[in-house]
């Protein structure tokens, strides 16, 4: 059994060493698939939002809605802007070509975002925009920087008149320890209609619905990996007893 | 059902094909745990056909719909994402299982006469293997599948005056591309499958004409009852397969844990790029292939001084190549009186523990960005991969073994 055990390590032992990520601090998101409250905001901020530019285009809309617990009528009703069926793929109406004359590139498909950069880049990256006035759209960001997306949820936050900290935690005076300022954003060249904590809380939604976005069968997948374990370790038991039972006049 | 088998059996030696590979094939008694790697093999590459073949009938090999069939599979084919991450998880094990099992092979001397051809039928096997991975991972379509290829297939570039010329021909296309795509699928899913299968039945079929090795490394053959059976010897029938069953057990546990929990392993068996679709206009900053690869990338990366007028890139090439290619000669570098490292000297230990440590560092380097001290590292274990083999004939002979017992310790 021992050398079972030792047989086991040695073969996880590749797994063991991953591969370095790239880029500057983030600060960490930790999605929750089962929290539908906050997926359903994220649906509608996503839709609101991101959806004028960026597709999910290997989403349905109907999946959406039946993972996230929101009946078909009303989701038709209120998240789908461009006429299409519920039983259809996330796609947008703005061509390629056009986008990628307007922004330099046409903006990504995002169904896969969370997969790509990593649920802590993209809460980030929605927390990191600042004025800019060397870009051309006025704005630009700390985590992706000379980014060519405009800064879409300005109504929202408002517009950070200096580099938002990012990923540093909070602002803390290193003499009296006091914390200078809470927020990412110490002062706005434009006021928007939420508070900083909202504003994090909503990205946090957005992100989790993306994170939902790029793996829609986590919940599943874990629920039936853990029947599957169970099914493998009662397996296990009757294999070592039928193996115990031909083996013990073996010497 | 007895008519039916003798019915049967007087067409075709079914009764006498199963005494031969299985309810008569008498395998030592003492196998340790290092023996289950050869079965879980198999069961692996029964997992990727099965798998695989599921795959097949949702998978669109197009450049433009190969990513968004994949995604197809992932979201709206009814158990498609199990069935996909069976076969990419699948193919991580495969190579964990195969190069454990090469490992025993150099732990006990399975290699050594009479037992070469096996040792070489499961190189090729091991190659064949690669290839079949190489191909499979550009079928996904996204950046790292394609810039892994490009890298890879331009490769044979380095090769003086004919190397251009081949590339283009393996490609099709003066890149990677939709054409590249569609020959690699035919050889992923048919032709590859069918070497596979036929260098695997050779494997088999060579093991069971000579018999087991033990981790004693002794023939136990040699000592016969007055049945002609091995006093060593127990019938793989019921006794092994009742025992692979454990190793069964305990493999598809730590499977399902990576299948159902961590698919993607950190990046490490389906990496963070590949998740954005295939761009030619667009070089990702790091390229780095699959873990399973790296330590031949690791090599191929070490080699930076041009020679004789040529490329380092080639000599690269020609390392890398080496690297594989030694392994065949195995066999008639190990010069020992004994098999097993049980009974072979301290240097021989040594040697082996040397080499797995440089293996698998070699594997971490190829995964990680180069610089400059990482290089170097690699150029000494490089080094020291292949001194473990060129000097194999010298320190297996020079060195004083142990006694070999006459029966198996167990």
């Amino acid at each position: 059994m021992r050398k079972l055990i030792f047989g086991l390590f040695i073969a996880i032992l590749p797994a063991l060493g991953l591969a370095a990520g790239a880029g500057g601090p983030l600060d960490t998101m930790e999605p929750d698939h089962a929290n539908k409250a906050s997926l359903q905001r994220g649906a509608a901020l996503f839709t609101n939002y991101c959806m004028g530019c960026h597709s999910a285009e290997y989403a349905r809309y109907k999946r959406v809605s039946d993972d996230l617990n929101i009946p078909a009528a009303l989701y038709e009703e209120n998240l789908i802007f461009t006429g299409a069926k519920i039983g259809e793929l996330m796609q947008v109406s703005m061509s390629k070509d056009q986008s990628a004359g307007w922004f330099g590139a046409p903006p990504p498909d995002l169904t896969l975002e969370s997969r790509l950069r990593g649920e802590s880049w993209i809460y980030s990256y929605l927390r990191g925009f600042y004025k800019d006035d060397s870009r051309p759209l006025g704005v630009n960001n700390v985590v992706f920087e000379n980014v060519g997306m405009p800064h879409v949820m300005v109504g929202l936050q408002g517009l950070c008149a200096v580099e938002p900290r990012i990923g540093q935690g909070a602002n803390v005076d290193p003499l009296s320890g006091n914390v200078n300022n809470a927020d990412a954003c110490p002062e706005y060249a434009i006021e928007g209609s939420m508070s900083s904590g909202e504003f994090d809380r909503a990205m946090y939604d957005l992100t989790n619905f993306l994170s939902y976005m790029g793996d829609p069968v986590k919940l599943e997948r874990e629920r039936l990996g853990m029947f599957a374990l169970i099914f493998v370790a009662i397996f296990f038991i009757f294999a070592y007893l039928l193996n115990r039972e031909y083996w013990k006049d073996v010497h | 059902m007895q008519k039916l088998v003798s019915w049967i059996d007087e067409r075709l030696p079914v009764v006498d094909a199963w005494n031969k590979h299985v309810g008569k094939y008498y395998a030592p008694k003492n196998f340790n745990m290092w023996y289950f790697f050869g079965s879980l093999a198999m069961l692996v590459l029964v997992n990727q056909l099965i798998t695989g073949i599921w795959l097949t009938m949702s998978y669109n090999p197009s450049g433009e719909g190969a990513f968004a069939s994949v995604e197809y599979i992932m979201r709206d084919v009814e158990w498609g994402w199990l069935l996909r991450y069976l076969h990419s998880t699948g193919a991580s094990a495969f190579f964990v299982v195969v190069y454990l099992h090469m490992f025993r092979g150099l732990m006990y001397g399975s290699y050594q006469k009479p037992r070469e051809l096996i040792w070489i039928f499961g190189m090729l096997i091991y190659l064949v293997l690669m290839a079949e991975a190489f191909m499979g991972y550009l079928l996904p379509w996204g950046q790292m599948s394609y810039w892994g290829a490009q890298v890879i297939v331009n490769l044979f570039g380095a090769i003086p005056v004919i190397g251009d010329d081949l590339s283009l021909w393996i490609r099709g296309d003066y890149l990677i591309s939709g054409i590249t795509l569609n020959r690699f699928f035919a050889l992923h899913v048919v032709a590859l499958p069918i070497v596979l299968l036929g260098l695997v039945v050779l494997h088999i079929l060579a093991l069971h004409e000579v018999g087991s090795n033990n981790p004693d490394g002794i023939d136990i053959k040699k000592n016969k009852d007055e049945n002609g059976i091995p006093k060593d010897g127990i019938p793989f029938h019921p006794y092994y397969t009742v025992h692979d069953l454990l190793g069964v057990g305990v493999f598809f546990f730590i499977f399902f844990i990576v299948v159902f929990f961590f698919p993607e392993m950190g990046g490490l068996f389906l990496e963070k790029p590949n998740f954005e679709p295939a761009n030619a206009l667009k070089t990702p900053d790091h390229i780095a292939p699959v873990w399973y690869f790296t330590p031949f990338y690791a090599m191929l990366r070490a080699v930076t001084v041009d020679l004789f007028g040529l490329d380092a890139k080639f000599w690269g090439v020609v390392v890398m190549g080496a690297a594989i290619a030694i392994l065949f000669v195995l066999p008639w570098l190990d010069r020992s009186p004994v098999r097993s490292m049980r009974y072979k000297g301290w240097i021989s230990k040594v040697a082996l523990a040397i080499f797995v440590v440089s293996f698998v560092v070699l594997g971490y380097l190829g995964i990680v960005p180069a610089t400059e001290g990482r290089t170097i590292t690699a150029q000494i274990l490089t080094a020291l991969y292949f001194l473990y083999f060129i000097l194999m004939p010298f320190y297996t002979r020079m060195e004083k073994t142990k006694p070999v017992p006459e029966r198996v310790t167990g």
